[in-house]
């Protein structure tokens, strides 16, 4: 065997080890492979006109759309409970979970206090209005989730990302926001007066534990 | 005649058999390290993409949480691609004409689908879930690097099996409190004075975190 026989076997050996990858690359679709079968070169198929998925038979129109006989609903559907647990704590839950959603689905633009001041706001983006407006206020919770299942504005609809039950945990929070930036004296309890009468001045190490969120 | 060999051809033929053993062997371990290279499996390479998203611009300076766009991280396999509408609820008014989102806006108009290429693609015969290991805690970070501060997303990691191994088989080395999961550059020993095993280890227990090495786990 001369030389360059042996360096052309060593390198086509290389090659090979190298390039054998039909089990890496199956004929088989992960979630949003592209595909050459479909003109829309989209691997993942449109449902057939009709078809209803489990769980998603959209009977409660409550739930669903936010209304009552079609009109906004002044009240949370009562399907909420199971979702969340069920309990006497459910409730909490829901919040907790719409505090959650509200921080990395609608702060960007409406700001953590729903201000309408979110950092995409300052970076060019209309100033969505306040929570906290007059109009808003009185505004019953299904107006809420209709906005959010089908926007409003220049805010696009955001139901392909919230689930369903997650939007009204949003509202439930929304509505925490509102009575939280305008709550009255008259409304603490004794010890948060106290608090608030009294701050305690800010150690160090406070200061510190407060600016661990973003 | 004289001899065609000379005596030391005896030394030299006994020599080759073990020299052409190592030949092979060299041959062989050239093959794995090369095929574990950077170089060969592209990690720490930017690839190129239909629209050059930046995750610095998104996640670093605006403070987007992954979640805003990878929607199903915490219920699916699969972490989730936004649709087009989610960058035109911004991009429809900022940086609108912008010819490098053209493809995101084309995609919208025409309700066809944006072409992004897979950056972190696992071999067909692992299966892999999103949702198990967020819902441990063990973070985004921990996998994607520092993804705030890739201006194009690249790999941070090799994905090579031992790479996986590394953590299934001592998951507390990893582990962070499930609020921090998706925060970015979180330092056990800077935000809660512990060390990373000490907290770990308790994360472990309370969450019922195994260590699994089964190869079931991943390949079914």
């Amino acid at each position: 065997m001369k030389l360059h026989h042996a360096v052309f076997l060593a390198s086509a050996a290389l090659f090979a080890a190298a390039c054998r990858q039909d089990m890496h690359d199956q004929p088989k679709h992960k979630p949003f492979t592209g595909s050459v079968l479909f003109k829309d070169h989209r691997s993942a198929r449109p449902l057939v006109a009709g078809t209803v998925a489990r769980g998603q038979l959209m009977e409660d129109e409550h739930l669903w759309t936010g209304k009552i006989d079609g009109k906004p609903a002044e009240t949370f559907p009562a399907a909420l409970a199971a979702h969340f647990g069920g309990g006497a704590d459910w409730q909490a839950r829901m919040l907790a979970r719409g505090h959650d959603r509200f921080q990395i689905q609608c702060t960007p633009c409406h700001g953590s206090v729903g201000d309408g001041n979110g950092m995409i706001v300052q970076r060019g983006m209309k100033r969505p209005p306040s929570y906290h407006i007059d109009r808003l206020q009185k505004a019953p919770p299904g107006y809420f989730f209709d906005v959010i299942t089908n926007g409003f504005g220049a805010m696009f609809d955001q139901r392909d990302r919230i689930q369903v039950e997650d939007r009204w945990a949003i509202v439930a929070y929304l509505r925490a926001l509102q009575l939280s930036q305008n709550a009255q004296y008259a409304d603490l309890s004794a010890e948060q007066r106290d608090e608030l009468d009294h701050p305690k001045p800010r150690t160090e190490g406070q200061s510190h534990s407060t600016e661990h969120g973003r | 005649m004289a001899q065609v060999f000379p005596k030391s051809s005896n030394t030299l033929s006994k020599a080759s058999i073990v020299v052409a053993g190592l030949v092979v062997a060299a041959l062989g371990l050239a093959t794995i390290n090369i095929n574990r290279t950077t170089y060969v499996n592209t990690q720490s390479m930017p690839i190129d993409q239909v629209v050059q998203f930046t995750h610095t611009h998104h996640v670093g300076s605006l403070g987007i949480d992954c979640r805003f766009c990878h929607f199903s991280v915490e219920e699916s396999s699969f972490a989730g691609i936004p649709p087009s509408k989610t960058c035109m609820g911004c991009h429809s008014v900022v940086w609108k004409d912008a010819p490098i989102l053209e493809p995101v806006r084309e995609s919208y108009r025409n309700d066809t689908s944006v072409e992004w290429t897979r950056v972190h693609d696992l071999p067909e015969f692992v299966y892999f879930n999103h949702s198990i290991h967020v819902n441990k805690g063990v973070g985004c970070e921990s996998c994607h690097g520092r993804v705030d501060k890739m201006p194009l997303m690249m790999r941070e990691n090799s994905l090579n099996m031992e790479w996986c191994l590394a953590c299934h088989r001592a998951p507390e080395k990893f582990l962070r409190p499930k609020d921090k999961v998706f925060t970015m550059g979180w330092d056990p020993v800077k935000e809660l004075g512990v060390s990373q095993e000490e907290l770990g280890l308790k994360l472990k227990e309370e969450n019922h975190v195994q260590s699994r090495t089964n190869c079931a786990t991943c390949h079914r």
